[in-house]
């Protein structure tokens, strides 16, 4: 779960889309009183939300920031190179391109969104220089932006913490459904990505990329 | 479960020591990430949270609620969650602030809350990770990346709610 964003224009278009229905439906459903009520209180809302998870976020950073700085990334990287292998049949298993990768998915699962993004552009990066800049993605960037868009995480922190501070009894106790439904999620990307790759339709011979 | 996160800190913190990293000191130069972080998402949220707020008290997701909850209960579907669903590929803070509202109005630990957190958990922010990814090589051209992507966050929907019913009902 990340939130990180950089204000798009899709964003633009969105907000406003959301603030001027409210405005019109209120008027339609007769409630404009709890919208200037609402108006009041969801800053401080937020506020308070921002509050809970400002403590706990700054806690985790500071576990994981331990965890990348020791190398543990590394060590998950390693542990998933060979999962990661058959998915990218191409790469040259030492390869840089290979390495970022493996580097982007373990720090996604740990959790470290901030760390994986730099990784992944990097491998994005490697992948494009690979494909001869074409402008066309290649089939590993497509695998890969797919993994990137699947949420893998071990420990949602985050969604723990919103949860108890909304009065949840076992905050945790969702965490086992989140790693099924996720990896159910991965396994469809990662199955249509790769058929797809290989459909006959566009079957360029490719030379093997180092 | 609720013994992950703390068995998770001792095992960095006793890598960190045998790594020989100074182990609280690279803790605070993570933590102070963790407030500029904060201090990043907070106006974006605020912004969001605003907007789902209005949008919550109009009537207008009550309404569209009641819409489709007759189709979404025969599918075994909590209506309350369509409005996260549709969100979710698109913004991560407006399905946070979303999800927060849900907390409110259902409580986490209804069906509803549960199959939202189980969404929120297992899916991402679709369209902004393509933007950045192929924004950098400036590729247009993604070809079936988003179908797949976006089947992804399909499955994520549907399992969240198989997956709720098969553990806690």
């Amino acid at each position: 779960m990340k939130f990180v964003e950089k204000s798009d224009t899709l964003l633009n278009y969105l907000w406003s889309a959301l603030i001027t229905l409210s405005v019109i439906c209120s008027v339609i459903f007769g409630k404009t009183h709890n919208l200037s009520n609402a108006l009041i209180d969801s800053g401080a809302g937020s506020l308070e939300l921002i509050m809970t998870m400002a403590g706990i976020l700054c806690l985790w950073s500071g576990i994981m920031k331990i965890a990348s700085e020791s190398g543990l990334t590394s060590v998950f990287a390693k542990l998933f190179a060979p999962v990661l292998r058959p998915l990218f049949p191409r790469l040259n298993k030492d390869s840089e391109a290979f390495e970022s990768i493996s580097m982007n998915i373990s720090a996604n699962l740990l959790g470290l969104g901030n760390a994986a993004t730099p990784f992944g552009l990097k491998a994005m990066k490697q992948l494009h220089q690979l494909n001869g800049c074409k402008a066309t993605a290649s089939n590993e960037m497509v695998v890969f932006v797919v993994m990137n868009t699947a949420s893998l995480q071990l420990l949602p922190t985050t969604l723990a913490v919103l949860r108890q501070s909304y009065g949840s009894k076992a905050p945790f106790e969702i965490i086992v459904p989140v790693w099924i439904s996720s990896a159910c999620a991965l396994c469809v990307a990662l199955i249509l990505a790769v058929t797809l790759n290989k459909s006959p339709v566009k079957k360029l011979k490719r030379k093997r990329a180092v | 479960m609720e013994f992950i996160m703390p068995a998770f800190a001792c095992a960095a913190v006793v890598f960190g020591i045998i790594k020989r990293v100074p182990v609280f000191d690279v803790f605070l130069k993570g933590a102070k990430e963790g407030i500029m972080l904060i201090y990043n998402i907070a106006p974006t949220l605020i912004g969001l949270v605003f907007a789902v707020d209005l949008l919550r008290s109009s009537g207008a997701v009550e309404s569209l609620c009641e819409l489709i909850r007759p189709a979404a209960e025969a599918l075994g579907f909590p209506a309350e969650i369509v409005p996260m669903v549709l969100l979710r590929p698109v913004s991560g803070s407006g399905s946070t602030a979303l999800l927060t509202a849900l907390y409110q109005d259902c409580g986490p630990d209804s069906f509803a809350g549960r199959v939202a957190s189980v969404l929120a958990g297992s899916s991402e922010t679709t369209f902004y990770a393509i933007a950045v990814y192929f924004g950098c090589i400036k590729i247009k051209k993604i070809r079936h990346t988003l179908f797949a992507a976006l089947a992804a966050d399909l499955t994520a929907v549907i399992m969240s709610i198989i997956t709720v019913r098969l553990f806690f009902y």
